[in-house]
């Protein structure tokens, strides 16, 4: 099992979700997204979504896309990024999936991509425009290089959708909540968690829940159905209004900590 | 040759889609309906008999007499032009919208640069009832002002963008964003031949009836078929229309001209298929404006509806085969044809279609006088008059 698994099996045996937490990587600056995740970690949570940075995340809402802006002003690129995990691998055993779109993946070259996130201690990918059938090019090395792929399922996902992603994810499965971008309100967090508890159950694999999940109210009602829980846009608005690189380690610290506790499961 | 499709929704290595899960399942129901509506002769009389009555298809085709003189070789005009609305554009709408109705979908949305793929669309929502969003670059609200009072005069809500480039790209982008939020209600009406498959299938195959008239009005006027057929390159809809009638005819080179801004060593310019790179942008693969690292490079054009760093990924395939070719010319150029087939023709061109016409010369020399070329006249130009006299002005 990789550590991505391990994180959820440990969270799982200890009757809580697994709390994911994403950090857009280089917002303000690479420094102190290597400081971030160590904070994040050590506050409590298990799995770290590093963000890459791309120039039209158009599944992101306002946000995510300011944080990506400001990390690609700070001049941010995917080689400095494996620099940063390297630094972070370092620091902490935490699991890393790289977040992002297909576009800066594919012009670093899928297998030179895979073959150095296995070497600086990244664990995995998630690529969000990158949907099951068009994904072998980077699946298929990084399954045999020993990272997850982790694929994901809309509301909108009928049955053989659903069987196909299954099928392709080597850990988790990620399950989007709602019909939307990032940050978005989720309308009906309670009924969306309960089918993704149902699917979990059938399925046989962990699921963790994601979009739309900001507060410990919203991580506690996902807790109840799934393995995992996903929270994203409410660490990168309080990173984007901390007035310094201190406060926002720790206002980060504060908000996971919080988060962590609304994982539990009572 | 047949058209190069190994599988569907590529063109060779090109194509696919790269989009959200969420969007996965709509594409796939966009796919089974274009192809139900294609089996329903029901379907395509109602589209043929809208084109007609209502666009004022078909189009003329027409020999440019004193443009002739001042190039060499014969030119012909596919007078898109002349369509309702003044563009290509409208083709695409009304067939997109019927077949939206036709899915049951209950609201339209669309992005847009020029503005004549939004006011082409909320034309097409006027006639068949249904609310229309279009997303339009904050710096095309400024520059293409007329097409915006259109929009809003023809019901449509226009939502100004203001994020990146503000303009085609980051228009897209936010369409997309909407798509994802509200796709089981909504139809996202693409104005181009790029997106996610089957977008560059189905907008190639509603702009067809172009080639398709242009061919026969050329063996019927000229006699023969032209010996180059060419068309300004945005994303890449009215070349993809006009070639698909030729693209068997080993005989007809097709040519594609993109646009160079201010020169493509300048960096400046929205000319990916000369000077870009493959990469993914919007759904698809293709060619594309990007940094060493993947991050897409803003597009720069005096003409809205050409600055976009993406293209559709049917010409990249054709690029690569060699059965286009495709050339660009810079603003300062696209604007002297302008003004030459103003003064020659007596046609106020768009500012897009006004590089297929720069690119004549070079066009004249390769096949020399004794020849016929059909251009595509995309579109009136209208609404560039605002932009033009101010660039006028400036350099006088
Ligand atoms: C008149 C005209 N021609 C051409 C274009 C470029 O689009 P395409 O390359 O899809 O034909 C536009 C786009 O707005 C247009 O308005």
């Amino acid at each position: 099992m990789g550590r991505i698994a391990d994180a959820f099996a440990k969270a799982k045996k200890e009757n809580r979700a697994a709390l994911v937490i994403y950090v857009c990587a280089g917002d303000p600056d690479l420094r102190t997204t290597e400081d971030l995740v160590v904070a994040a970690a050590e506050s409590g949570a298990d799995v770290i979504e590093l963000g890459v940075p791309f120039s039209d995340p158009t599944a992101d809402g306002p946000a995510i896309q300011r944080a990506s802006e400001r990390s690609l002003a700070a001049g941010t690129t995917l080689a400095k990024v494996l620099d940063t995990i390297g630094a972070i691998r370092r620091r902490t055993n935490v699991p890393i999936l790289l977040f992002g779109y297909y576009n800066p993946i594919l012009s670093y070259g899928e297998q030179k991509l895979v073959e150095e996130t296995a070497a600086r201690g990244a664990d995995g990918f998630l690529v969000v425009d990158l949907p099951p059938e068009e994904s072998d090019g980077l699946r298929l090395p990084a399954i045999e290089k020993g990272l997850d792929f982790v694929p994901l399922i809309a509301p909108t996902s009928d049955r053989d959708r659903v069987t196909e992603a299954a099928a392709a994810a080597t850990s988790f499965l990620y399950y989007v909540s709602m019909t939307g971008v990032t940050g978005s309100k989720a309308t009906d967090l309670a009924s969306a968690s309960e089918r993704a508890g149902a699917l979990q159950r059938e399925l046989n694999r962990p699921i963790a829940i994601g979009f739309g999940v900001k507060t410990k109210e919203d991580v506690t009602t996902v807790a109840r159905h799934v393995d995992g829980v996903v929270v994203g846009s409410a660490v990168v608005r309080v990173i984007e209004e901390a007035e310094s690189s201190a406060a926002a380690l720790s206002a980060v610290r504060t908000l996971v900590a919080e988060l962590a506790a609304g994982a539990r499961r009572q | 040759m047949q058209t190069p499709e190994p599988a569907p929704g590529r063109y060779g290595p090109y194509g696919g889609r790269y989009v959200a899960e969420t969007l996965m399942p709509a594409l796939d129901e966009l796919t089974r309906a274009y192809e139900e509506s294609q089996r329903d002769p029901a379907f395509q009389a109602e589209l043929d008999s809208l084109l007609h009555h209502y666009a004022g298809r078909p189009t003329p085709t027409y020999f440019a007499s004193r443009l002739t003189e001042e190039v060499g070789p014969r030119i012909w005009l596919k007078r898109e032009d002349l369509c309702h609305t003044g563009a290509h554009k409208v083709n695409n709408t009304i067939g997109q919208i019927l077949l939206a109705k036709r899915m049951g979908k209950t609201r339209i949305i669309a992005e847009t640069g020029a503005g004549q793929h939004g006011v082409a669309t909320a034309t097409s929502c006027a006639l068949m009832g249904l609310p229309c969003e279009v997303y339009m670059g904050a710096e095309d609200v400024r520059r293409q002002a007329p097409n915006v009072r259109r929009m809003e005069l023809l019901g449509a809500e226009v939502h100004s963008v203001k994020s990146g480039s503000a303009t085609l790209k980051d228009a897209m982008n936010e369409a997309l964003r909407d798509w994802v939020t509200n796709v089981r209600t909504t139809h996202y009406c693409v104005g181009s031949v790029a997106g996610p498959h089957p977008y560059p299938l189905i907008v190639r195959d509603f702009q067809a009836v172009i080639g398709k008239e242009a061919r026969a009005q050329m063996i019927e006027q000229a006699g023969k078929l032209p010996d180059a057929v060419v068309a300004c390159v945005g994303g890449g809809s009215n070349a993809m229309g006009i070639f698909a009638g030729f693209i068997d005819d080993e005989s007809v080179r097709l040519i594609g001209v993109e646009a160079a801004g201010d020169g493509i060593a300048t960096g400046r310019h929205a000319a990916p298929l000369c000077a870009g790179g493959v990469g993914v942008l919007h759904g698809a693969k293709s060619y594309v404006l990007q940094t060493a690292d993947g991050q897409i490079v803003e597009a720069h054009s005096i003409s809205a509806g050409l600055d976009y760093p993406g293209v559709g990924p049917e010409h990249a395939w054709l690029k690569d085969i060699g059965r286009a070719t495709y050339g660009a010319v810079t603003d300062a150029q696209a604007l002297d044809a302008f003004q030459q087939l103003c003064r020659t023709e007596g046609i106020i061109p768009a500012l897009e279609t006004s590089h297929a016409f720069a690119y004549l010369p070079t066009v004249a020399k390769e096949v020399g006088d004794d020849a016929d070329i059909l251009v595509c006249l995309s579109g009136r130009g209208d609404k560039d008059l605002d932009t033009v006299l101010a660039q006028l002005k400036s350099r006088s």
